[in-house]
């Protein structure tokens, strides 16, 4: 008998929060895109556990996109963030406000 | 018959077009003739019109023009009623009118607005026409309202000057409120009746209440002191005769201050229902009679003397409106039309020969120069006066006979302004032509001169209907007096069946001697001076102060008004309150601005916090 | 009454234990270190546990991609960048311009938990409720768990494999152009 996936779930929950905590509250560019993958690591545990739960593969297959994808975001956002703080002293977003209203 | 009548009322309206459609191409004389022709071919189709008529066996004949108003349970044809009380005010009305045409075509020579004049006065004489042929009320309003805006421009015909500008609106201005009345009117009786005709109401002018026909009857004579020109609303004719002397005859003198005595006549059916409202008609009319009189005596101008004179004159009408004696007041409006008319014609041609001048105090002892004017004027001073045996004398008598048969007290008051109207128009007539000579100044030393036929001839003819007119009503001329003639058309006479022939004699005594004091006293006083404070009291002289009155009560307030509402409502209510919405748009987006921070990091809490908040929701809904 | 016996085992108790720990210190590793590369390692330590937790699911063919792509490509990605851009960059964890940030940060994460957390205890989900959409295939038929994965994306979900394909195309030619120095303008930008 597997443990419950009630707690798997609370744990995947734990995770997300922990991480828009942090991207909410990092300044450098880089500790906030690390937050990101970890929620979207939170919500990769999710399905899985569902996946266990309901007996279906789709949630996995799901799982598999979610991971091709961050990986694609993660190059071009890094690509990015590079092109952006080449030319500045540090890596804080807060320096990024020319679209001030 | 209804090609006949339909002319008479085409006719002025063919002339107007032609002018304005080829006046740039007609020379004066061609306009004034053409003007003149036509109101005078309207005087024949009238005349003819009138024999038909006097054959006609019914006497009452309904010429559909085309159907105008057809909304719902409202049927308003454009249509003619032609009887004796249209057709008679039609013969004077267009007779008159051409009398007065042919003199402004000498009068108005060398003028530069020469074509606008005539065609003023062409567009006026149709208006009248449809006012007075009209079988229903609402095409007589047309009429009402065309000839008050003819009023207006040819009253402030020399706009340049303030004076005649200011005099155009104020008489349009008193015509308006008065208009009011005949709105009422219409409604009541419409919403009562459902229908707008003249015969159509008299019809079911049984239905009415006696609440509403007084009601009514108030209405139709608010309109009526609008239009002619009585207390409370006739303090603009005397600034009207600002406008060229041939207006001041035609329109304020012989028409259209007359229609709103024509209204009431016609409407006498319904007058017939209320007898506090024929009290009320009465009595506004004998005390503007009286009021008008006693400023005429103070007057200093030749034609505000007129003018006043006017005001009582027909403010006598209006009280024998009021009395019941339907005819009597049609009998002094036609008598009246002819004898004020040649006055102020006269005048005007005075008025010419001193190459403009006004003032009674720079006249005196023209009685050589004028050897036209001065008979005829002459002739008009009597008639007017009330002596035998001019017309005035016949058609006032005929008032005052009718109005001793039912209030005393009126007829006492009839009686004093009598003596007034003779007074007043006494020192007129010697002021101007007797005396002595004090107009030298204003010729340049020239002696005046006489005015060209054109003026003269209207003078005569006109003077000749003043001696004669009084034949229309004596039952020993012909057989058929003008009273029995309109009888058909009146709703309710007053019966003075039982006058004896002695008290006839007797009232007729007492007229003549009113006529002959007024007379005297006139003679006496003004033959050896032209200025006295103490007989022209700046009271009366000021009209009673009517004028500052209404200036206080009701100019100043509006006035007030219209600042505050230029200065608080318009500025702070209205544009604040546009401008201020504005600025609070204005105010709430910078407020709104401050959320566009550029800060990555805000953008991430306020989705973080819109998660939440749905969040909480799938739990509620779900819990 | 009759007494819920809990069943588990011990092994997959410790085994849940041993992933929890991993994936939360990792992740406070994250949010607290100043030094971006300590926060970069934390990831490491966090994505284990997440793989850990991942085999405990009978996810092996995932779990073993976690490790390869995202510990040891993403994270090595990142270490890259930290070194490019300076190593040395601290940010002031200490001082937080924006006011009301933490306390309203924190606010709507712990909302979000606790909403999330009270879902799951209020629905029917957790019950192991077999799914009847045609889209799923059943997972405990004994099958190797990568060919039931490989039957699924290649037949299923063929569609969005090919399009995450060209999406990975395209994303390696963004980052290429993104990232590169402006040659064209050398004479006037010095080099950097």
């Amino acid at each position: 008998m597997n443990v419950p996936a009630a707690w798997y779930l609370v744990l995947a929950a734990i995770l997300f929060g922990i991480g828009s905590f942090g991207l909410l509250t990092r300044r450098s560019a880089l500790i906030m895109f690390m937050c990101i993958e970890l929620m979207l690591n939170a919500v990769n545990l999710t399905f899985v556990t569902f996946a266990r739960t309901l007996s279906d593969i789709g949630g996995q297959a799901t799982v598999f996109f979610v991971m091709v994808v961050a990986a694609a975001e993660v190059t071009v956002g890094l690509g990015i963030v590079v092109a952006v703080f080449r030319r500045r002293a540090s890596t804080s977003v807060d320096e990024l406000s020319e679209l001030k209203g | 018959m209804a090609h006949v009548s339909t002319l008479i009322l085409l006719l002025p309206l063919l002339g107007f077009a032609v002018v304005l459609i080829n006046g740039k191409n007609m020379n004066e004389s061609q306009i004034g003739y053409v003007a003149t022709g036509v109101v005078g071919l309207s005087f024949v189709a009238s005349v003819i019109t009138f024999v038909l008529l006097l054959h006609d066996h019914h006497r009452q004949v309904t010429v559909q023009l085309f159907n105008w108003i057809d909304v719902g349970t409202l049927h308003v044809p454009a249509a003619l009623l032609i009887d004796p009380l249209s057709i008679t005010m039609c013969l004077f009305v267009t007779g008159v009118s051409t009398l007065i045409h042919l003199y402004s075509i000498g009068y108005m020579h060398g003028e530069k607005d020469y074509k606008k004049f005539f065609l003023y006065f062409n567009l006026f004489v149709f208006s009248m026409l449809a006012l007075v042929l009209a079988n229903n009320l609402v095409f007589t309003f047309v009429g009402w309202e065309g000839v008050g805006v003819c009023s207006y421009w040819l009253v402030s015909f020399y706009f340049d000057r303030d004076a005649a500008s200011s005099a155009g609106k104020k008489a349009f201005i008193y015509n308006r409120v008065g208009d009011v009345g005949l709105l009422a009117a219409m409604f009541l009786l419409f919403s009562r009746t459902g229908t707008l005709t003249y015969i159509g109401v008299f019809e079911k002018s049984g239905t009415l209440t006696p609440t509403v026909a007084t009601l009514v009857v108030l209405a139709l004579l608010l309109a009526a002191t609008g239009k002619s020109a009585q207390i409370p609303l006739f303090n603009w004719l005397p600034d009207a005769m600002e406008g060229p002397t041939p207006v001041s005859a035609l329109i304020h003198a012989a028409t259209m201050v007359t229609a709103g005595v024509y209204l009431l006549v016609r409407m006498s059916p319904v007058l017939a229902l209320s007898s506090s409202g024929r009290m009320t008609i009465a009595v506004i009319g004998g005390v503007t009679a009286f009021v008008a009189a006693t400023i005429a005596t103070s007057q200093k101008d030749i034609k505000k003397v007129l003018a006043f004179s006017t005001v009582s004159q027909i403010g006598y009408m209006v009280l024998a409106v009021g009395v019941g004696a339907y005819g009597a007041a049609i009998f002094l409006m036609v008598g009246h039309a002819f004898y004020k008319a040649l006055l102020f014609l006269g005048s005007g041609s005075v008025i010419h020969s001193l190459n403009g001048e006004q003032d009674l105090r720079k006249m005196g002892a023209l009685r050589k120069f004028l050897p036209l004017t001065f008979p005829t004027f002459l002739i008009g001073w009597l008639a007017i006066s009330g002596i035998p045996p001019f017309a005035g004398f016949w058609a006032k008598g005929d008032v005052l006979t009718n109005v001793f048969a039912h209030n005393k007290a009126l007829w006492v008051l009839g009686v004093v302004t009598a003596i007034l109207t003779a007074y007043y128009m006494s020192r007129l007539f010697v002021l101007t032509f007797r005396g002595t000579e004090r107009f030298r100044e204003v010729t340049h030393g020239h002696d005046p001169h006489e005015s060209p036929w054109m003026m003269t001839t209207p003078l005569v003819i006109l003077a000749a209907l003043s001696v004669l007119g009084g034949a229309l009503a004596l039952p020993w001329v012909h057989h058929d007096t003008l009273e029995h003639f309109l009888s058909s058309t009146f709703g309710y006479v007053a019966p003075i069946a039982n006058q004896s022939t002695l008290s006839q004699w007797g009232l007729a005594a007492v007229d003549v001697a009113a006529a002959l004091i007024g007379l005297a006293a006139a003679f006496s006083i003004w033959r050896s001076r032209y200025e006295d404070e103490k007989l022209t009291p700046s009271f009366l002289e000021h009209v009673w102060y009517w004028d500052n009155f209404y200036d206080a009560t009701i100019g100043r307030p509006l006035e007030h008004l219209a600042v505050f509402s230029d200065v608080v409502v318009e500025d702070e209510v209205i544009d604040g309150g546009v401008m201020g919405l504005a600025a609070g748009i204005v105010h709430s987006s910078q407020g709104v601005r401050k959320i566009q921070s550029g800060f990555v990091r805000h953008y991430a809490l306020a989705m973080a916090l819109g998660l939440a908040v749905i969040v909480v929701y799938l739990v509620a809904r779900v819990g | 009454m009759t007494a819920v016996t809990i069943a588990y085992s011990w092994p997959n108790i410790l085994v849940f234990a041993a992933a929890a720990v991993l994936v939360l210190v990792g992740a406070l590793g994250v949010i607290t270190f100043k030094n971006p590369v300590h926060s970069a390692l934390s990831l490491i330590m966090t994505l284990f546990g997440v793989a850990v937790a991942f085999v405990a699911q009978q996810a092996d063919f995932l779990a073993a991609v976690q490790i390869i792509v995202y510990a040891g490509a993403i994270v090595v990605l990142f270490l890259f960048v930290i070194m490019f851009l300076g190593v040395d960059r601290r940010e002031h964890v200490h001082v937080e311009p924006f006011v009301a940030q933490r306390p309203l940060a924190a606010l709507g994460a712990l909302i979000t938990v606790g909403g999330l957390i009270a879902l799951m205890a209020e629905s029917h989900w957790v019950t192991g409720v077999k799914s009847v959409s045609s889209a799923g295939t059943a997972l405990a038929t004994g099958q190797a768990n990568v060919r039931q994965l490989g039957t699924a994306v290649f037949t299923t979900y063929l569609f969005a494999f090919e399009a995450t394909a060209a999406l990975l195309v395209i994303a390696v030619v963004g980052a290429v152009l993104l990232a590169r120095r402006e040659r064209s303008l050398a004479s006037e930008e010095g080099d950097e």
